[in-house]
Protein backbone atom coordinates (compact mmCIF):
# COMPACT_ATOMS: atom_id res chain seq x y z
CA UNK A 1 0.00 0.00 0.00
CA UNK A 2 1.62 3.21 -1.24
CA UNK A 3 0.24 5.42 1.54
CA UNK A 4 1.59 3.30 4.37
CA UNK A 5 4.91 3.13 2.56
CA UNK A 6 4.99 6.92 2.16
CA UNK A 7 4.22 7.38 5.84
CA UNK A 8 6.85 4.89 7.02
CA UNK A 9 9.52 6.20 4.63
CA UNK A 10 9.08 9.77 5.79
CA UNK A 11 8.82 8.66 9.41
CA UNK A 12 12.30 7.20 9.02
CA UNK A 13 13.55 10.35 7.27
CA UNK A 14 12.09 12.57 10.01
CA UNK A 15 13.59 10.44 12.77
CA UNK A 16 17.11 10.33 11.37
CA UNK A 17 17.71 13.75 9.88
CA UNK A 18 19.87 16.04 11.94
CA UNK A 19 20.64 19.62 11.00
CA UNK A 20 17.48 19.89 8.96
CA UNK A 21 16.72 20.59 5.34
CA UNK A 22 19.28 19.47 2.83
CA UNK A 23 20.87 16.98 5.21
CA UNK A 24 17.88 14.75 4.44
CA UNK A 25 18.57 14.73 0.68
CA UNK A 26 20.59 11.49 0.60
CA UNK A 27 17.83 9.70 2.56
CA UNK A 28 15.21 11.12 0.19
CA UNK A 29 17.18 10.19 -2.92
CA UNK A 30 17.70 6.69 -1.55
CA UNK A 31 13.96 6.28 -0.89
CA UNK A 32 12.81 7.81 -4.16
CA UNK A 33 15.21 5.81 -6.32
CA UNK A 34 14.84 2.62 -4.28
CA UNK A 35 11.04 2.73 -4.61
CA UNK A 36 11.14 3.98 -8.19
CA UNK A 37 8.88 6.90 -7.27
CA UNK A 38 10.25 9.53 -9.66
CA UNK A 39 13.43 10.35 -11.54
CA UNK A 40 16.21 12.25 -9.84
CA UNK A 41 16.00 15.38 -12.00
CA UNK A 42 12.50 15.99 -10.60
CA UNK A 43 13.97 16.12 -7.10
CA UNK A 44 16.54 18.69 -8.25
CA UNK A 45 13.77 20.72 -9.90
CA UNK A 46 11.83 20.61 -6.67
CA UNK A 47 14.77 21.94 -4.63
CA UNK A 48 14.41 25.11 -6.70
CA UNK A 49 10.63 25.16 -6.23
CA UNK A 50 11.06 24.77 -2.48
CA UNK A 51 13.58 27.63 -2.36
CA UNK A 52 11.02 29.84 -4.07
CA UNK A 53 8.01 28.90 -1.94
CA UNK A 54 7.63 29.53 1.79
CA UNK A 55 8.12 26.91 4.48
CA UNK A 56 10.77 24.42 5.57
CA UNK A 57 12.31 22.22 2.87
CA UNK A 58 11.48 19.06 4.83
CA UNK A 59 7.75 19.75 4.79
CA UNK A 60 7.75 20.98 1.21
CA UNK A 61 9.51 17.92 -0.18
CA UNK A 62 7.42 15.50 1.89
CA UNK A 63 4.20 17.12 0.67
CA UNK A 64 5.47 17.13 -2.93
CA UNK A 65 6.63 13.51 -3.06
CA UNK A 66 3.50 12.42 -1.20
CA UNK A 67 1.17 14.15 -3.59
CA UNK A 68 3.05 13.02 -6.72
CA UNK A 69 3.30 9.36 -5.74
CA UNK A 70 -0.02 9.14 -3.92
CA UNK A 71 -1.98 10.32 -6.93
CA UNK A 72 -3.97 7.62 -8.67
CA UNK A 73 -6.48 8.38 -11.38
CA UNK A 74 -7.61 11.74 -12.64
CA UNK A 75 -10.22 14.34 -11.82
CA UNK A 76 -11.61 14.55 -8.30
CA UNK A 77 -10.25 11.14 -7.30
CA UNK A 78 -6.80 12.27 -8.44
CA UNK A 79 -6.99 15.36 -6.24
CA UNK A 80 -8.18 13.37 -3.21
CA UNK A 81 -5.57 10.63 -3.56
CA UNK A 82 -2.74 13.12 -4.07
CA UNK A 83 -3.88 15.07 -0.98
CA UNK A 84 -3.97 11.87 1.03
CA UNK A 85 -0.49 10.92 -0.16
CA UNK A 86 0.78 14.39 0.80
CA UNK A 87 -0.89 14.04 4.19
CA UNK A 88 0.72 10.64 4.90
CA UNK A 89 4.22 11.79 3.94
CA UNK A 90 3.97 15.08 5.82
CA UNK A 91 2.57 13.43 8.95
CA UNK A 92 5.43 10.94 8.76
CA UNK A 93 8.14 13.58 8.57
CA UNK A 94 6.62 15.70 11.37
CA UNK A 95 5.69 12.98 13.88
CA UNK A 96 9.17 11.97 15.14
CA UNK A 97 10.10 15.62 15.77
CA UNK A 98 6.88 16.24 17.59
CA UNK A 99 7.11 13.22 19.87
CA UNK A 100 10.84 13.60 20.58
CA UNK A 101 10.52 17.30 21.44
CA UNK A 102 7.57 16.58 23.75
CA UNK A 103 9.75 14.12 25.62
CA UNK A 104 12.85 16.32 25.62
CA UNK A 105 10.87 19.42 26.72
CA UNK A 106 10.00 17.63 29.97
CA UNK A 107 13.58 16.85 30.91
CA UNK A 108 15.70 19.18 28.85
CA UNK A 109 18.03 20.22 31.65
CA UNK A 110 19.24 16.65 31.68
CA UNK A 111 19.18 16.37 27.88
CA UNK A 112 21.24 19.53 27.42
CA UNK A 113 24.08 18.38 29.65
CA UNK A 114 24.00 14.74 28.66
CA UNK A 115 27.39 13.41 27.62
CA UNK A 116 25.75 10.95 25.25
CA UNK A 117 23.91 13.72 23.36
CA UNK A 118 27.01 15.93 23.17
CA UNK A 119 29.10 12.97 22.01
CA UNK A 120 26.64 11.91 19.31
CA UNK A 121 26.30 15.48 18.08
CA UNK A 122 30.08 15.79 17.75
CA UNK A 123 29.83 12.97 15.21
CA UNK A 124 26.59 14.08 13.56
CA UNK A 125 27.59 17.66 12.78
CA UNK A 126 30.50 16.68 10.52
CA UNK A 127 28.37 13.81 9.13
CA UNK A 128 25.85 16.38 7.89
CA UNK A 129 28.63 18.09 5.91
CA UNK A 130 29.49 14.76 4.26
CA UNK A 131 25.83 13.93 3.61
CA UNK A 132 25.08 17.24 1.89
CA UNK A 133 28.39 16.80 0.05
CA UNK A 134 27.11 13.46 -1.25
CA UNK A 135 23.89 15.19 -2.33
CA UNK A 136 25.99 17.73 -4.23
CA UNK A 137 27.80 14.92 -6.08
CA UNK A 138 24.52 13.25 -6.93
CA UNK A 139 23.03 16.53 -8.20
CA UNK A 140 26.27 17.17 -10.11
CA UNK A 141 25.76 13.88 -11.90
CA UNK A 142 22.07 14.55 -12.57
CA UNK A 143 22.82 18.01 -13.95
CA UNK A 144 26.03 17.50 -15.93
CA UNK A 145 26.32 13.80 -16.67
CA UNK A 146 22.82 12.30 -16.75
CA UNK A 147 23.99 9.40 -18.90
CA UNK A 148 27.02 8.66 -16.73
CA UNK A 149 30.64 9.53 -17.38
CA UNK A 150 30.71 8.97 -21.14
CA UNK A 151 32.79 10.77 -23.77
CA UNK A 152 29.78 11.68 -25.91
CA UNK A 153 28.50 13.92 -23.09
CA UNK A 154 31.29 16.37 -23.91
CA UNK A 155 30.32 16.63 -27.59
CA UNK A 156 26.87 17.90 -26.67
CA UNK A 157 26.16 21.62 -26.17
CA UNK A 158 24.05 20.69 -23.12
CA UNK A 159 26.92 20.17 -20.73
CA UNK A 160 28.52 23.53 -21.61
CA UNK A 161 25.25 25.38 -21.16
CA UNK A 162 24.91 23.80 -17.71
CA UNK A 163 28.50 24.64 -16.80
CA UNK A 164 28.12 28.29 -17.81
CA UNK A 165 24.82 28.68 -15.91
CA UNK A 166 26.38 26.95 -12.91
CA UNK A 167 29.37 29.34 -13.04
CA UNK A 168 27.08 32.37 -13.18
CA UNK A 169 24.92 31.05 -10.33
CA UNK A 170 28.00 30.27 -8.23
CA UNK A 171 29.41 33.75 -8.86
CA UNK A 172 26.12 35.39 -7.84
CA UNK A 173 25.79 33.16 -4.76
CA UNK A 174 29.30 33.43 -3.38
CA UNK A 175 30.62 36.77 -4.62
CA UNK A 176 27.49 38.89 -4.82
CA UNK A 177 25.38 37.18 -2.10
CA UNK A 178 22.31 37.41 -4.32
CA UNK A 179 19.09 35.90 -2.92
CA UNK A 180 18.42 32.31 -4.09
CA UNK A 181 15.06 33.25 -5.63
CA UNK A 182 16.72 35.85 -7.87
CA UNK A 183 19.38 33.32 -8.88
CA UNK A 184 16.70 30.76 -9.76
CA UNK A 185 14.88 33.39 -11.85
CA UNK A 186 18.06 34.32 -13.73
CA UNK A 187 18.90 30.66 -14.31
CA UNK A 188 15.43 29.95 -15.67
CA UNK A 189 15.69 32.84 -18.15
CA UNK A 190 19.16 31.67 -19.23
CA UNK A 191 17.82 28.12 -19.56
CA UNK A 192 14.98 29.24 -21.83
CA UNK A 193 17.30 31.43 -23.94
CA UNK A 194 19.92 28.72 -24.39
CA UNK A 195 17.23 26.13 -24.95
CA UNK A 196 15.78 27.92 -27.95
CA UNK A 197 19.18 29.11 -29.23
CA UNK A 198 21.00 25.77 -29.10
CA UNK A 199 18.04 23.40 -29.08
CA UNK A 200 19.26 21.44 -26.03
CA UNK B 1 -9.43 26.14 29.86
CA UNK B 2 -10.62 29.19 27.94
CA UNK B 3 -7.44 31.12 28.64
CA UNK B 4 -5.40 28.18 27.46
CA UNK B 5 -7.44 27.72 24.32
CA UNK B 6 -7.02 31.39 23.40
CA UNK B 7 -3.28 31.09 23.80
CA UNK B 8 -3.20 27.96 21.64
CA UNK B 9 -5.09 29.80 18.90
CA UNK B 10 -2.63 32.69 19.15
CA UNK B 11 0.26 30.23 18.86
CA UNK B 12 -1.37 28.72 15.80
CA UNK B 13 -1.77 32.10 14.10
CA UNK B 14 1.78 33.19 14.96
CA UNK B 15 3.39 30.02 13.63
CA UNK B 16 1.12 30.03 10.61
CA UNK B 17 2.48 33.47 9.75
CA UNK B 18 6.04 32.28 10.31
CA UNK B 19 5.43 29.25 8.09
CA UNK B 20 3.81 31.35 5.39
CA UNK B 21 6.41 34.08 5.16
CA UNK B 22 9.82 32.47 5.43
CA UNK B 23 11.64 31.42 2.33
CA UNK B 24 14.69 29.21 2.48
CA UNK B 25 13.76 26.75 5.21
CA UNK B 26 14.31 26.23 8.91
CA UNK B 27 17.32 28.40 9.55
CA UNK B 28 15.66 31.35 7.86
CA UNK B 29 12.80 31.01 10.37
CA UNK B 30 14.92 31.42 13.47
CA UNK B 31 15.21 35.24 13.39
CA UNK B 32 11.46 35.52 12.74
CA UNK B 33 10.63 33.16 15.62
CA UNK B 34 12.86 35.18 17.93
CA UNK B 35 11.22 38.44 16.91
CA UNK B 36 7.63 37.19 17.14
CA UNK B 37 7.85 34.97 20.22
CA UNK B 38 10.37 36.88 22.32
CA UNK B 39 10.03 40.53 21.34
CA UNK B 40 6.42 40.90 20.24
CA UNK B 41 4.53 38.30 22.24
CA UNK B 42 7.00 37.93 25.14
CA UNK B 43 6.00 34.29 25.58
CA UNK B 44 9.56 33.14 26.09
CA UNK B 45 12.68 34.87 27.40
CA UNK B 46 15.72 35.64 25.28
CA UNK B 47 17.91 33.05 27.03
CA UNK B 48 15.25 30.36 26.81
CA UNK B 49 14.78 30.77 23.06
CA UNK B 50 18.51 30.38 22.44
CA UNK B 51 18.46 27.17 24.45
CA UNK B 52 15.37 25.94 22.58
CA UNK B 53 17.06 26.57 19.23
CA UNK B 54 20.23 24.81 20.38
CA UNK B 55 18.19 21.76 21.44
CA UNK B 56 16.17 21.86 18.20
CA UNK B 57 19.43 21.61 16.30
CA UNK B 58 20.53 18.55 18.24
CA UNK B 59 17.31 16.55 18.07
CA UNK B 60 16.27 14.75 14.88
CA UNK B 61 13.85 16.30 12.44
CA UNK B 62 13.38 19.65 10.73
CA UNK B 63 14.50 22.58 12.90
CA UNK B 64 11.34 24.56 12.16
CA UNK B 65 9.14 21.74 13.50
CA UNK B 66 11.34 21.14 16.53
CA UNK B 67 11.35 24.81 17.48
CA UNK B 68 7.59 25.21 16.94
CA UNK B 69 6.80 22.14 19.05
CA UNK B 70 9.15 23.23 21.81
CA UNK B 71 7.96 26.86 21.95
CA UNK B 72 4.35 25.65 21.94
CA UNK B 73 4.96 23.22 24.78
CA UNK B 74 6.75 25.81 26.93
CA UNK B 75 4.01 28.36 26.33
CA UNK B 76 0.96 26.22 26.93
CA UNK B 77 1.60 22.50 27.17
CA UNK B 78 0.60 19.74 24.77
CA UNK B 79 -2.10 21.66 22.88
CA UNK B 80 0.26 24.58 22.52
CA UNK B 81 2.80 22.36 20.82
CA UNK B 82 0.10 20.73 18.69
CA UNK B 83 -1.26 24.03 17.38
CA UNK B 84 2.18 25.60 16.88
CA UNK B 85 3.33 22.63 14.81
CA UNK B 86 0.10 22.56 12.83
CA UNK B 87 0.50 26.28 12.19
CA UNK B 88 4.04 26.03 10.88
CA UNK B 89 3.26 23.01 8.66
CA UNK B 90 -0.06 24.12 7.17
CA UNK B 91 1.11 26.89 4.77
CA UNK B 92 3.71 24.59 3.19
CA UNK B 93 1.24 21.75 2.93
CA UNK B 94 -1.45 23.86 1.27
CA UNK B 95 0.89 25.68 -1.11
CA UNK B 96 2.80 22.61 -2.25
CA UNK B 97 -0.35 20.49 -2.59
CA UNK B 98 -1.82 23.22 -4.77
CA UNK B 99 1.20 23.64 -7.03
CA UNK B 100 2.33 20.01 -7.34
CA UNK B 101 -0.50 19.26 -9.76
CA UNK B 102 0.25 22.38 -11.77
CA UNK B 103 3.96 21.61 -11.70
CA UNK B 104 3.40 18.17 -13.21
CA UNK B 105 1.34 19.70 -16.04
CA UNK B 106 3.77 22.56 -16.66
CA UNK B 107 6.86 20.39 -16.82
CA UNK B 108 5.68 19.09 -20.19
CA UNK B 109 5.96 22.50 -21.85
CA UNK B 110 9.17 23.01 -23.83
CA UNK B 111 9.86 26.46 -22.34
CA UNK B 112 9.39 25.13 -18.81
CA UNK B 113 11.68 22.20 -19.57
CA UNK B 114 14.35 24.65 -20.73
CA UNK B 115 13.79 26.83 -17.67
CA UNK B 116 14.28 23.86 -15.35
CA UNK B 117 17.34 22.85 -17.31
CA UNK B 118 18.90 26.19 -16.35
CA UNK B 119 17.51 26.05 -12.82
CA UNK B 120 19.06 22.64 -12.10
CA UNK B 121 22.51 24.06 -12.80
CA UNK B 122 21.79 26.87 -10.33
CA UNK B 123 20.57 24.41 -7.68
CA UNK B 124 24.02 22.85 -7.76
CA UNK B 125 25.50 26.21 -6.71
CA UNK B 126 22.89 26.64 -3.95
CA UNK B 127 23.66 23.18 -2.57
CA UNK B 128 27.39 23.87 -2.54
CA UNK B 129 26.62 26.94 -0.48
CA UNK B 130 24.65 24.75 1.96
CA UNK B 131 27.68 22.45 2.34
CA UNK B 132 29.90 25.43 3.16
CA UNK B 133 27.39 26.78 5.68
CA UNK B 134 27.20 23.42 7.46
CA UNK B 135 31.00 23.09 7.36
CA UNK B 136 31.31 26.38 9.21
CA UNK B 137 28.90 25.15 11.90
CA UNK B 138 30.67 21.82 12.30
CA UNK B 139 33.45 21.19 14.83
CA UNK B 140 36.91 21.09 13.23
CA UNK B 141 39.74 18.67 13.94
CA UNK B 142 41.08 15.42 12.63
CA UNK B 143 38.19 13.21 13.79
CA UNK B 144 35.62 15.61 12.33
CA UNK B 145 37.41 15.62 8.98
CA UNK B 146 37.55 11.84 8.95
CA UNK B 147 33.81 11.66 9.69
CA UNK B 148 33.04 14.17 6.91
CA UNK B 149 35.07 12.17 4.38
CA UNK B 150 33.66 8.85 5.56
CA UNK B 151 30.04 10.08 5.37
CA UNK B 152 30.67 11.50 1.91
CA UNK B 153 32.37 8.42 0.49
CA UNK B 154 30.06 5.80 2.02
CA UNK B 155 26.94 7.67 0.89
CA UNK B 156 28.08 8.76 -2.55
CA UNK B 157 30.15 5.81 -3.75
CA UNK B 158 29.69 2.72 -1.62
CA UNK B 159 25.93 2.23 -1.68
CA UNK B 160 25.80 1.82 2.08
CA UNK B 161 22.33 2.61 3.52
CA UNK B 162 22.25 6.24 4.64
CA UNK B 163 20.69 5.23 7.95
CA UNK B 164 23.74 3.08 8.75
CA UNK B 165 26.03 5.99 7.88
CA UNK B 166 24.17 8.37 10.21
CA UNK B 167 24.12 5.92 13.13
CA UNK B 168 27.77 5.04 12.52
CA UNK B 169 28.86 8.69 12.58
CA UNK B 170 26.92 9.31 15.81
CA UNK B 171 28.64 6.30 17.40
CA UNK B 172 32.10 7.45 16.27
CA UNK B 173 31.38 10.86 17.77
CA UNK B 174 30.20 9.28 21.02
CA UNK B 175 33.16 6.92 21.32
CA UNK B 176 35.73 9.60 20.50
CA UNK B 177 34.23 11.98 23.05
CA UNK B 178 34.28 9.27 25.72
CA UNK B 179 37.93 8.58 24.97
CA UNK B 180 38.74 12.32 25.06
CA UNK B 181 36.98 12.61 28.44
CA UNK B 182 38.97 9.74 29.91
CA UNK B 183 42.23 11.26 28.77
CA UNK B 184 41.31 14.54 30.36
CA UNK B 185 40.53 12.88 33.68
CA UNK B 186 43.93 11.28 33.73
Amino acid sequence: MIYIRLFLTFLKIGAFTFGGGYAMLPLIQEAVIGNNWMDSSKIVNFIAVSESTPGPFAINIATYIGSETGKTGGGFVGILTSLFGAFCATLGVVLPSFVIILIVAKCYERFKNSGVVIGCMSGLKPAVVGLIGAAVLSVFKTVLLPDGFVFSAFKDAKIYVSLVIFAIAAFLTFKKKVHPIIIILIASVLGILCGYLFGI
Amino acid sequence: MNEKFKKAVKLFITFFKIGAFTFGGGYAMIPLIQKEIVENKKWISDDDILEIIAISESTPGPIAINTATFVGYKTCGFWGSFFSTLGVVLPSFVIISAISGILAEFQNYTAVKYAFYGIRAAVLALLIKAVITMYKKSPKGIISYIIMAAALITTAFLNIPVLAVIIGCALIGLISSVIADRREKR
